[in-house]
């Protein structure tokens, strides 16, 4: 019993960085059109930021947290008026394929700069060690991870219900054509919604950075995942993203445990089993389906 | 410019294959490329130049989807991998003739494309892109995982070269390259022949209008998982040759960056161009290996760097820029003649 709720929150830590980037790849595919590649380079960059700011200004965890997304979020907002906006008319091909482009640059930078031996990241004393809950030993960084972006997901959740912006962007992403019917002007969106797309995958890069080795290859299988999770999801569905993040890394942790040969596999074999039962993902609407 | 979400949008801006375009013309270009890879060996390193002809049947089958089925696969290194695997152990636990080990990895990708493919082609357009980078992924797995057949990351190394009782040892590869390019022009040769089939009109009607092809009748998942077979066993062959010319094979072959370089030539030679494929084909190769042997080691930045630059200013390619200029020539001058024949120029229209 003990082991089951470890590993429960072992994969619940490990999907928050797969439901809050997967959150992040949803919103910007939902009201962009673009499926953004580069996301798992994205989510290195954030951990690697976050690595480098504890190393030259000692900044703590705490303030990477804020500072690192805000910075992704300019990052993201350069990328899209430098790049992505030119093919956004286009087939959405083409930006998977520049996105592709940047991720191996990105990627490669990174590698040239730190090298390919991973950064280290200490955690703060208040969230290392294990935490005794009715004789249940869990080790409190992971249960911090789980609820912070739960906490996050939330605020996303109700950013996206009870405010104009929110429903605005909720209406482009779930049914822009209806939106621009109704006199919503989709496109005025499109930046900050990248840019806010990226900063949720650096938000789960700073997480991500006590807890896994900090490479410039981190982000890589990541990405694949990420693609499988809102497949899983439902490609158009922001609940979809979050649920199934939280899902495939309830899937790892467990297919870790109990059969480490196919614990990458297993969730490619989910993915598999969704699209052919429900090809238009957990979440996703028939109209989904292409 | 207005900018808004992306609508429904024609999946390659490629154009459908010129019907009887000029045989004279095909005549020329098919001897002028004949000559070229009979005379490539002479100028280039032999195993490079192989493996700038296996690359080019690689990218060429890529393109059976891609320009002609109008499906973006990003998952084919697990077909090339398999099948340089597969080819791989068969010549080294068997000691076959390596074109054998060659035919018997070609029909494993086949084989392994059929469970990939059923549940891809069920999504097309962005989300077949990504259903067969996971599944490419997963097959990455297993070969990573299973280290007692595949070598793991060590890779599969000695793999003999053996040819009908000859071992062509590692001085020969420039006889190698003559005994290995039959099995890839006859690759080349059955892509040309699958996309200039009926069978091949039906896959560019599915690219250009899905519906449409159902409405008529065709079992449109059924054509596009036989294109799909019929283009892994393609890039199986490629893959098998490029094992047997290495004698090793490594995981990078099963890996998602092999996936994307191939799409990378198919598209910097042009889209739906066959021809494209071999000129993508050749300049990726000779640069990576331009690049290595002036001992950079961030070839990934240029890669990357070519990516970005050709997807946002140079999305025809090569070939079918050139197919551009010379069809709209061709009009020009066609054009011209008419009017001066006496036609109304305000009948064609613009």
């Amino acid at each position: 019993m003990n082991a089951v709720l470890q590993y429960a929150v072992q994969g619940l830590a490990a999907g928050s960085f797969y439901a809050l980037a997967a959150l992040g790849l949803a919103i910007i595919f939902g009201v962009l059109g673009v499926v953004n590649f580069a996301h798992g380079a994205f989510y290195m960059l954030g951990a690697v930021t976050a690595a480098v700011l504890l190393d030259t200004l000692a900044l703590p965890l705490w303030w990477s947290l804020l500072v690192v997304p805000v910075l992704m979020f300019g990052f993201g907002v350069v990328v899209e008026r430098l790049l992505v906006q030119w093919l956004l008319r286009l087939d959405p091909l083409y930006n998977f394929l520049l996105t592709f482009g940047l991720t191996l640059v990105l990627v490669e930078l990174v590698k040239q700069r730190y090298g390919v031996s991973g950064l280290p990241y200490k955690l703060p004393g208040a969230l290392s060690g294990r935490v005794d809950l009715a004789g249940v030993v869990l080790p409190r960084y992971q249960l911090f991870v789980f609820l912070f972006s739960v906490a996050i997901c939330v605020l996303v959740w109700v950013v996206m219900t009870r405010t104009r912006v929110g429903m605005i962007v909720r209406a482009s992403t779930e049914k822009p054509e209806l939106a621009r019917a109704l006199g919503i002007n989709v496109g005025r969106w499109v930046t900050p919604v990248f840019g806010f797309g990226v900063a949720l995958a650096g938000l789960a890069g700073v997480l991500a950075a006590p807890f896994r080795a900090i490479t410039a290859d981190m982000g890589n299988n990541f990405a694949i995942i990420l693609f499988a999770v809102v497949v899983i999801g439902g490609l158009g569905s922001i609940v979809g993203a979050v649920v199934a993040g939280f899902l495939v890394g309830l899937v790892e942790a467990f297919g870790q445990a109990y059969a480490p040969t196919f614990a990458q596999i297993l969730i490619f074999v989910l993915m598999a089993l969704i699209i052919l039962v429900r090809p238009a993902g957990l979440f996703g609407r028939k109209e989904a389906t292409a | 410019m207005t900018r808004s979400v992306v609508d429904e949008a024609p999946v390659t801006e490629a154009p459908a294959p010129v019907a009887g375009s000029d045989p004279r013309l095909r005549w020329v270009l098919l001897s002028a490329g004949l000559v070229a890879a009979l005379a490539l060996p002479w100028f280039v390193y032999p195993p490079v130049a192989m493996d700038i002809v296996a690359m080019a049947l690689f990218a060429i089958a890529l393109d059976i989807l891609l320009g002609y089925t109008g499906l973006l696969s990003f998952g084919h290194a697990a077909f090339w991998g398999s099948s340089a695997y597969v080819t791989g152990l068969i010549a080294t636990h068997y000691g076959v003739p390596f074109p054998l080990a060659v035919v018997g990895g070609a029909v494993f990708a086949m084989i392994l494309a059929l469970p990939v493919g059923y549940p891809s082609v069920r999504r097309s357009g962005i989300y077949f892109a990504m259903v067969t980078l996971a599944f490419a992924q997963m097959v990455y797995f297993i070969g990573y995982q299973w280290s007692d057949l595949t070598g793991g990351e060590n890779g599969l190394q000695g793999v003999p070269r053996t040819f009908f009782g000859i071992e062509l040892v590692e001085t020969e590869s420039f006889y190698f390259y003559y005994a290995a390019l039959p099995i890839l022009l006859f690759g080349m040769w059955a892509a040309w022949r699958i996309v200039h089939s009926p069978f091949g009109r039906v896959l560019v009607s599915i690219r250009d209008n899905t519906q449409r092809a159902r409405a008529l009748g065709y079992e449109v998942d059924k054509y596009k998982i036989i294109a799909f077979v019929l283009s892994a066993g393609l890039t199986g062959l490629a893959g098998g040759v490029f094992a047997i010319n290495h004698g090793f094979v490594a995981l990078t072959e099963l890996h998602w960056s092999t996936s994307g370089e191939v799409v990378l030539m198919t598209v910097l030679g042009g889209i739906g161009t066959l021809w494209g494929g071999i000129l993508g084909a050749f300049l990726a190769v000779m640069l990576a290996d331009y690049l290595a042997s002036s001992g950079f080691d961030g070839i990934d930045l240029v890669t990357g760097s070519v990516f970005v630059l050709v997807v946002l200013l140079f999305r025809r390619g090569i070939w079918g820029t050139v197919r551009h200029q010379w069809l709209a020539w061709q009009q020009r001058r066609t054009s011209s003649r008419r009017t001066s024949a006496g036609a109304d120029p305000a009948e064609r229209g613009p």
